[in-house]
C-alpha cells in the first residue's frame, strides 16, 4: 500500500450560511486515481478547490505529504489543476500557454522548449505550438489544458469535470487517453464528475459524496456491487429499490414473497431497502420463478433489451439479452447473491439525501 | 487591510474630482447672491429667471423636441435597419455597418461641418437640418444595441413559431419583437441622451435664430455667467440622472438581466 | 430567415445612408480639394504646412496625447478597484462614476469656468487655507484639466468591461500555475484588457485633439487648437475652402491614429512574453 499524499481533516465549509461541507474527512493515496463523484451541489467541485488553494476551509486541515498546507495559496502548493472550462490564456499562442509555469519558475529556454515538445507528445498534439487558442476545438483545448499543467511536474493533478463540455464520442476518447496519461506519469490524480460512467471507467477509488456527506468510498466494483445505502445504489447505475422486511438472517420478504438471501444481522422483522440490479433479474417461464408478472415494455438497447415487468404490483427493471415480446407472461427469479438489503435511513438528514436522490 | 482602505481613498478622490464641480454648480444655483463663493442665503429666484427667460425655455423647448423627435425616428429606422441587415450576407453586413460606424468614428466637428456643406447646397439651415443631423448620428447607437439582441434570438425560435402556423409577421411581433424590445429601448434612451448632449453637431447645422440649450450656453458663457444657467444645470442634471436610472435599473435594464 | 423582402427594411436607411453620410463627405473632399471658383488645387490641404496651422495640430496633438494619458492613468486603477468590488452593489457603484458623462458637456466645462475663475472657489478656498492661489483659466492646463474631467468616464467604462470579461477561471489558472500577484497582472490581467485601454484611448483622443469649445471657453481665446481654426475657417473668416481642407487633415490624422493604436493591439497581443 503507497504512502498517503493528502489528508484532508474535519474539513467543514459554508456559504452565506449554506453548510457545503461538514466534518469531511478523506485521504488520497499516492498514485491513486481518485474520483469525487456526486450529484452538482453534492460539495464534490469545493474538496477539490480546498485542495487546489482556491478555497480556504472553515475548519480542519489539509495535510500535504506530511505538511499542513491550509493556509498556501494556489501558487506555493506543489498541485496543478485542469479547469472545467480549460481556462487557458487566450491572448497566448498553445506554447506560451504551456510555458506559462515554467517561465514562472525561471526554468532554461531549452528545457522549457524541450517540456512543451514533450507535453504536446503526451497529449497528441504535436506541431501545435504556434496556434492560438481560438483554433483549437474544445478537445483539443482541453488537452492543452492538461499538458499546461502536467509540464510543471505536479505531485497531484486536480481535474475539475474536465470532460463536461466534450461530447460523447470525444468524452470516450478522452477517457481512454487520461488513464494512459496517468499510467505514463505515475502521478495522482483526483478528478471530479457527476458522470457514474465516467468514474467506474477511469477511477481507482471512487468517493460518492452528496449534501456535503461522504456516502461510500470504494473500488468501483465494491461501489457498483455492494452500494452501502439506497442512494448510491441509485445514483451508480439503475436499479430496483423495494421495500422489505428483514424476516431474520438470510430471509428477507419482498412484495409478499419470501426469498433466501446472504445478508445476516439486521435482526428480526426490520424494514429495510431491498436492491436488485435490473441485469440481476432473471426472466423465466411463468410459475418457474418467486414472481409472475406480465411484460409491459420494451426497449432494444443495443447489447441488451431493456424490459419492464409488472409483478406484483411493482415494475421491474430488467436488462436481458433475451426478447420477450410485451404482453407475454414470465416469472422472475433472482440469485440469492444478488439481493442487496440496506438499512432504511434513520435520521430525517438521511431522509433528506434519500429524497434529493 | 492597507489596501482596501487605500482604494477607498482612491475611490474617493475620484468620486469628489466628478461631483465637486456639480455639486457646487447645485448650491449655487439656490445661492441668493450673484457671488460665486458667498452664500446670500436660499431662493428660488434663478430658477423663476431661467423659466421666465424666452431664450433659455425656447432652446429648452427645441431641445426637447429635438432630441426626443430624432430619437423616435432614429429608432425606427433603426431598428428596421438592424432587422435588414441581420438578414443579409456577411459581405454585406460588413459594409452596411462599416458605413455605420463614419458617423461614430469621425470626429464631431468633421460631421457638423459635412453635413453643413451638403445643407446649405440645397436648402435653408434651421430645425429641420439639425433635425437630420440628429437622426444621422442617433441611428448607429440604435443599430449597436439592437443587432446584438438580435443576433442573440434563435433562428429556431422564429421558425419553430412558422412551423406552428404562425404567419410572418404574427411570428415576429410574438416571438421577435419581445426579444429584441429591451435593445430597442436603450438604443432609443442612448439616441436621446447622446441628442440631448450634442454641442459640435448642432453648432454647424442650427443655423442664425434657433438654439438647443448646448448652443445656448455655449454663446451665453462666452460672454460670462449667469446664475440662472446655474439653475439649467440643475435641472439638467437631474434629468440626466432619471434617464440613467431607468437605463441601468428599469423594466429594460431587468429584462435584460433575465435574459 | 435571410430573404429579400426582410432586407428591404434597410432600405431607408441605405437611402440615408447615401443622402446623410456618403454625400457630406463628398462635400468635404470636393470643398478641400477646390478653390472658391470651383477649380482642383491642393493648396487647401497643404495649408496645414503653414507655421502657424502646423504649430497648432502639433500643439492640439500634445494637448489630446496629455489628456488621453492623465485619463489612463485615472481610470485603469479606477476600473481595477471596481471590477474587484463584491457584486452587490457593483452595478450602482459603477454608474455612479458613469453618471457624469451624461451630463451636458456644455454644462461641465461651465463648472470648471466657474471653479478656476480668478475669483472662483478653488482660489477662495486656497486663500483661506493661506495657499498660493491658481491661476490657470485662459491657459492650456485649464483646457487640458476640463478634458480630463470630461472624458475620464469614456476611458474608465471600455476598460472596466473589459476586465470584467476576463474570466475568473483564467486567473486561478495563472495562480495554480504559479504565478504571484504580480505576474498576474502583468502577463494577465494587463493584456486582456488591452482591448478596452484601446477603445478607451480612442474616444478620449479624438474628442481631445478635435474638439473647439473647451479650449475657447477656458482658454480665453489664447489657446489655439487646429479645432479652433476650422471653426473659425467657418465662422468667422467664411472660408470654406480652407475650413474643409483643413477638416481633411484632421480626418486623416483621426484615422491614422486610430490605425496606429490598432496595430498596436494585435502586435501587443502576439508578444506578451
Amino acid at each position: 500500500m503507497s504512502k498517503k499524499l493528502i489528508d484532508l481533516q474535519h474539513i467543514t465549509k459554508s456559504y452565506d450560511g449554506q453548510m457545503v461541507l461538514d466534518d469531511l474527512n478523506l485521504y488520497i493515496r499516492e498514485n491513486e486515481f481518485l474520483t469525487l463523484l456526486g450529484p452538482s451541489g453534492c460539495g464534490k467541485t469545493t474538496t477539490l478547490r480546498l485542495i487546489g488553494g482556491f478555497e480556504s476551509p472553515d475548519n480542519g486541515k489539509v495535510i500535504f505529504d506530511g505538511k499542513d498546507i491550509t493556509g498556501l495559496a494556489p501558487n506555493e502548493r506543489q498541485l496543478n489543476t485542469v479547469f472545467q472550462r480549460y481556462a487557458l490564456f487566450p491572448h497566448m499562442t498553445i506554447a506560451e500557454n504551456i510555458a506559462f509555469g515554467l517561465k514562472i519558475k525561471k526554468k532554461s529556454k531549452a528545457y522549457i522548449n524541450d517540456k512543451i515538445k514533450y507535453a504536446l507528445k503526451l497529449v497528441n498534439l504535436d506541431g501545435f505550438e504556434k496556434r492560438s487558442v481560438d483554433s483549437l476545438s474544445g478537445g483539443q483545448q482541453q488537452r492543452i489544458a492538461i499538458a499546461r499543467a502536467i509540464v510543471n511536474e505536479p505531485k497531484v493533478l486536480l481535474l475539475d469535470e474536465p470532460l463536461g463540455a466534450l461530447d460523447l464520442k470525444l468524452r470516450q476518447d478522452m477517457q481512454y487517453e487520461l488513464i494512459r496519461l496517468k499510467n505514463e506519469l505515475g502521478i495522482t490524480f483526483i478528478y471530479v464528475t457527476h458522470d457514474q460512467e465516467e468514474a467506474l471507467t477511469m477511477s481507482d477509488t471512487i468517493v460518492v459524496m452528496n449534501q456535503g456527506y461522504i456516502q461510500q468510498i470504494g473500488t468501483p466494483e465494491d461501489i457498483y456491487n455492494e452500494p452501502c445505502n439506497a442512494f448510491v445504489a441509485d445514483f451508480i447505475g439503475e436499479s430496483n429499490i423495494i421495500d422489505g422486511i428483514m424476516q431474520k438472517d438470510k430471509l428477507v420478504k419482498i412484495l409478499d414473497v419470501t426469498l433466501p438471501c446472504v445478508d445476516e444481522g439486521f435482526g428480526t422483522n426490520t424494514p429495510v431497502d431491498v436492491v436488485i440490479r435490473p441485469e440481476d433479474v432473471e426472466l423465466v417461464a411463468p410459475e418457474q420463478g418467486s414472481f409472475n408478472g406480465e411484460v409491459i415494455s420494451l426497449i432494444f438497447k443495443g447489447v441488451h433489451w431493456e424490459i419492464e415487468v409488472l409483478a406484483n404490483g411493482y415494475e421491474w427493471l430488467v436488462h436481458t439479452t433475451q426478447m420477450h415480446p410485451v404482453g407475454s407472461k414470465v416469472g422472475i427469479r433472482i440469485d440469492p447473491f444478488n439481493i442487496q438489503i440496506m438499512n432504511k435511513p434513520e435520521s430525517s438528514d438521511e431522509k433528506a439525501v434519500e429524497l434529493d436522490a | 487591510m492597507v489596501k482596501k482602505s487605500a482604494e477607498r481613498i482612491y475611490l474617493g478622490l475620484i468620486f469628489l474630482f466628478l461631483y465637486l464641480p456639480i455639486a457646487v454648480l447645485i448650491v449655487l444655483s439656490f445661492n441668493n447672491s450673484k457671488s460665486k463663493v458667498h452664500w446670500g442665503g436660499f431662493t428660488l429666484k434663478w430658477y423663476q429667471k431661467m423659466v421666465s427667460s424666452p431664450t433659455i425655455m425656447e432652446a429648452f423647448w427645441t431641445t426637447i423636441i429635438i432630441s426626443l423627435a430624432s430619437a423616435l425616428i432614429a429608432t425606427l429606422l433603426g431598428t428596421m435597419a438592424a432587422l435588414g441587415i441581420d438578414a443579409m450576407k456577411k459581405r454585406n453586413q460588413a459594409i452596411m455597418l462599416g458605413a455605420t460606424n463614419i458617423p461614430m468614428l469621425n470626429a464631431d466637428i468633421v460631421t457638423g461641418i459635412s453635413m453643413m456643406l451638403l445643407f446649405v447646397r440645397f436648402t435653408r439651415l434651421g430645425m429641420s437640418t439639425v433635425l437630420i443631423a440628429h437622426i444621422t448620428f442617433n441611428i448607429p447607437y440604435v443599430i449597436l444595441n439592437v443587432l446584438p439582441r438580435l443576433r442573440q434570438t434563435s433562428r429556431n425560435t422564429y421558425e419553430a413559431a412558422l412551423d406552428l402556423g404562425a404567419t410572418p409577421m404574427y411570428a415576429f411581433f410574438k416571438i421577435i419583437w419581445p426579444q429584441i424590445l429591451p435593445g430597442v429601448l436603450s438604443g432609443f434612451l442612448m439616441a436621446m441622451t447622446m441628442s440631448l448632449d450634442d454641442f459640435s453637431i448642432t453648432y454647424f447645422t442650427k443655423g442664425a435664430g434657433i438654439n438647443t440649450l448646448s448652443t445656448m450656453i455655449y454663446t451665453n458663457m462666452r460672454k460670462g455667467i449667469n446664475p440662472e444657467m446655474y439653475a439649467l444645470s440643475t435641472v439638467l442634471f437631474t434629468v440626466a440622472l432619471i434617464l440613467l436610472l431607468l437605463m441601468n435599473f428599469g423594466p429594460s435594464a431587468r429584462k435584460e438581466k433575465r435574459a | 430567415m435571410r430573404n429579400l423582402k426582410r432586407q428591404l427594411l434597410a432600405g431607408p436607411y441605405m437611402i440615408w445612408i447615401i443622402g446623410f453620410i456618403l454625400l457630406p463627405v463628398v462635400m468635404i473632399l470636393y470643398y478641400a480639394f477646390t478653390t472658391s471658383s470651383g477649380a482642383f488645387t491642393m493648396s487647401n490641404v497643404l495649408t496645414i504646412t503653414h507655421p502657424i496651422f502646423f504649430k497648432a495640430l502639433l500643439f492640439s496633438l500634445k494637448l489630446a496625447l496629455l489628456c488621453t494619458i492623465i485619463c489612463l492613468v485615472l481610470a485603469y486603477p479606477l476600473a481595477m478597484i471596481l471590477n474587484n468590488m463584491k457584486s452587490g452593489h457593483q452595478g450602482f457603484i459603477v454608474f455612479i462614476f458613469i453618471l457624469p458623462m451624461w451630463m451636458n458637456f456644455m454644462l461641465r466645462i461651465l463648472a470648471w469656468k466657474m471653479l478656476l475663475s480668478n475669483n472662483g472657489i478653488i482660489n477662495t478656498v486656497l486663500d483661506f487655507l493661506g495657499l498660493p492661489e491658481l491661476h490657470i483659466i485662459n491657459t492650456p492646463a485649464a483646457v487640458v484639466l476640463c478634458m480630463v474631467y470630461d472624458f475620464l468616464p469614456f476611458m474608465v467604462l471600455p476598460i472596466y468591461n473589459a476586465l470584467a470579461r476576463i474570466n475568473r477561471d483564467v486567473i486561478e489558472a495563472a495562480k495554480d500555475l504559479g504565478a504571484g500577484s504580480i505576474t498576474i497582472f502583468f502577463k494577465i490581467i494587463v493584456p486582456l484588457s488591452m482591448s478596452g485601454v484601446i477603445s478607451g484611448i480612442i474616444m478620449v483622443f479624438v474628442p481631445a485633439l478635435t474638439s473647439f469649445a473647451v479650449s475657447d471657453l477656458l482658454g480665453g481665446g489664447k489657446v489655439l487648437l487646429i479645432g479652433n481654426i476650422i471653426e473659425q475657417a467657418f465662422t468667422q473668416d467664411y472660408n470654406w475652402n480652407l475650413g474643409s481642407g483643413l477638416s481633411f487633415v484632421l480626418m486623416l490624422f483621426v484615422l491614422i491614429s486610430m490605425t496606429l493604436v490598432n496595430s498596436r493591439d494585435t502586435e501587443g497581443g502576439a508578444n506578451v512574453w
